[in-house]
């Protein structure tokens, strides 16, 4: 087992040494001033990634879930607080950080053809040859299972498809870290449990570490290692569960286990309490805060 | 959507139907000294336009229109770009470019032959100026209204620089280019035949004027039958151009409608 590990993960074993968090989110603000009045949307929130993690983002609508994965994505500044990425400041979108968002429609560009939108992003990459660049989509577009679309404009193809371009054109530029923003909600039901199987068994193949923002519970919990519910006024991170469902996820098996139904329904007390209490939550998160590093996870 | 068969038959006909009306009144009685029979304008034409003035005269209008409207296009979309990705200064020069769109080209010949002289420099000269302002405003307000998902996308994946214009800004705002570049286009045309017929020595305005001058009312109107055609013909070549450009937003569109 051990003989798997990288000298620099045996180092971190040895001395005990706190490894750093693939992600860290520290005492995050973010505020913004629309006619002459502040209004707060996120304040003091914490939260420790390890790398390789699965962490989804629930509450309820307006909670400031999209706002939060902005921050991290490097799209949006906080107004106060750091993302740290490996341990460094986050100051515009990062390489190795890839975001897929809810509307598809308008992220795919219509005036390019499937194979084009996904080697679009790897054009800045000088070192990378137009050869390189089409080897690389077709192999992202082929673990998507949409090898034979690379000629079709997306809007030819269905909504499913088309998130599938999406997460292609994410892959292509191998990621360490995967933001997804509702990336499923504008699915229906049978292609949405596809989606999520897909992205599970690609975040797991190519070891990603992910943030998927969900408004749906089932969801958040099924693909999740631990659950971060949002919630109070301003919002911060109410509760943080962690999902110790085996690794190995199935739509029936997992869903209809006994510790699957018990977590999902205190991910929806949570969600539901926080926002039926609204202040509970500040003293809730900044009662946790300390206990929400990601110290005690680390080497898991 | 495709035109019914009928319609297309009808599209022909009808011009066709005119043209030959046109042809057969002109023998009857009910001609005058103004309106020639077709029969007599159609062999001015061909003594005049097939091809004996092709060089002196269709020439210099077809390359004050060329070269005019490539320069408002080249001018329009650069200068459209930086406006439209500076939305301060855009919104500061608004009111001037708003003016000067206002401003009927015609007005300022008189100006472009003072400074630059009766030339085909001055020709170019004002067909640019009155082909830039539709371009140019259709170009910046397209690029300030670039859609924010697609800003956000180009963002996060650090789509960059000649890459983020060429594959990213310029396509979003192609419906809109291209509508002011078809406005563009006609202007062209109307603003070189108003100078040729005020003050060139040459081009089919000219040409016009000259023959009216002369009272050769057969030979003026095979010049305003060629001007037409040749508007006709580029606002054709434009839709083909527009056809391609453009198949993605149709496309986009139609299966939206669907």
């Amino acid at each position: 087992m051990n003989n798997a590990l990288s000298s620099e993960e045996r180092e971190h074993l040895t001395d005990r040494a706190v490894p750093v968090p693939k992600i860290r989110i520290d005492g995050l603000a973010m505020s913004y001033v629309a006619q002459n009045a502040t209004r707060t949307v996120l304040e003091n929130v914490h939260i420790d990634m390890r790398a390789n993690e699965f962490i989804s983002i629930v509450g309820h609508s307006g909670a400031g879930k999209t706002t939060l994965l902005r921050c991290i994505s490097g799209l949006e500044r906080p107004s106060a607080g750091s993302v740290k990425f490996d341990g460094k400041d986050i100051s515009g979108p990062p390489e190795k950080l890839a975001l897929i968002f809810q509307d598809y429609g308008r992220s795919l560009f219509p005036w390019l053809r499937v194979l084009d939108n996904v080697t679009l992003p790897l054009r800045a990459n000088r070192k990378m040859t137009a050869k390189l660049r089409a080897a690389a989509a077709e192999a992202a577009l082929d673990a998507v299972g949409l090898r034979d679309a690379v000629q079709q404009y997306p809007w030819q193809l269905s909504g499913g498809m088309q998130q599938r371009v999406a997460i292609a054109r994410a892959l292509a530029c191998e990621p360490e870290v995967l933001l997804m923003d509702e990336p499923f909600a504008s699915v229906d039901a049978q292609t949405r449990s596809d989606l999520e199987d897909l992205v599970l068994g690609i975040c797991r193949r190519y070891r990603m570490t992910t943030i998927l923002v969900t408004h749906d519970v089932d969801e958040s919990v099924y693909m999740s290692d631990r659950v971060v519910v949002l919630g109070g006024r301003p919002t911060s991170v109410a509760e943080l569960i962690d999902v110790d469902l085996p690794a190995d996820r199935d739509q029936v098996a997992t869903k209809s286990l006994p510790e699957f139904i018990a977590l999902r329904t205190r991910v929806l007390q949570a969600v539901r309490s926080v926002r039926s209490t609204g202040r509970r939550a500040d003293r809730d998160a900044t009662g946790r805060s300390g206990a929400l590093g990601g110290t005690g996870h680390a080497g898991a | 959507m495709t035109r019914s068969f009928s319609l297309r038959v009808l599209e022909v006909a009808v011009p066709v139907g005119l043209v030959a009306l046109w042809w057969f009144l002109g023998d009857t009685a009910l001609t005058s000294f103004y309106f020639p029979p077709l029969r007599d304008i159609w062999a001015s034409f061909r003594a005049t336009w097939i091809f004996a003035h092709v060089g002196s005269d269709v020439v210099p209008t077809l390359l004050g229109i060329g070269l005019g409207y490539a320069t408002s296009v080249v001018l329009g979309i650069s200068l459209g770009v930086i406006l439209g990705s500076f939305p301060r200064v855009n919104e500061f020069l608004t009111p001037l470019l708003e003016f000067l769109r206002a401003l009927p080209a015609i007005a300022a010949i008189p100006i472009f032959i003072v400074v630059i002289g009766v030339s085909l420099k001055m020709e170019i000269a004002v067909v640019t100026f009155a082909a830039l302002w539709p371009i140019l405003l259709n170009v910046s307000d397209a690029v300030a209204g670039v859609d924010p998902v697609v800003r956000d996308t180009s963002r996060s994946y650090r789509i960059r620089g000649f890459d983020r214009l060429v594959r990213v800004t310029l396509p979003s705002a192609s419906p809109q280019i291209v509508a002011g570049m078809r406005v563009a286009l006609t202007q062209s045309i109307v603003i070189i035949i108003v100078s040729e017929l005020i003050v060139s020595a040459r081009g089919i305005g000219h040409f016009i004027q000259t023959a009216q001058w002369n009272f050769d009312i057969t030979a003026m109107w095979s010049g305003m039958i060629l001007i037409g055609l040749i508007g006709f013909a580029l606002s054709k070549l434009f839709q083909v151009f527009e056809y391609k450009v453009l198949a993605w937003h149709r496309g986009l569109h139609g299966k939206a409608q669907r």
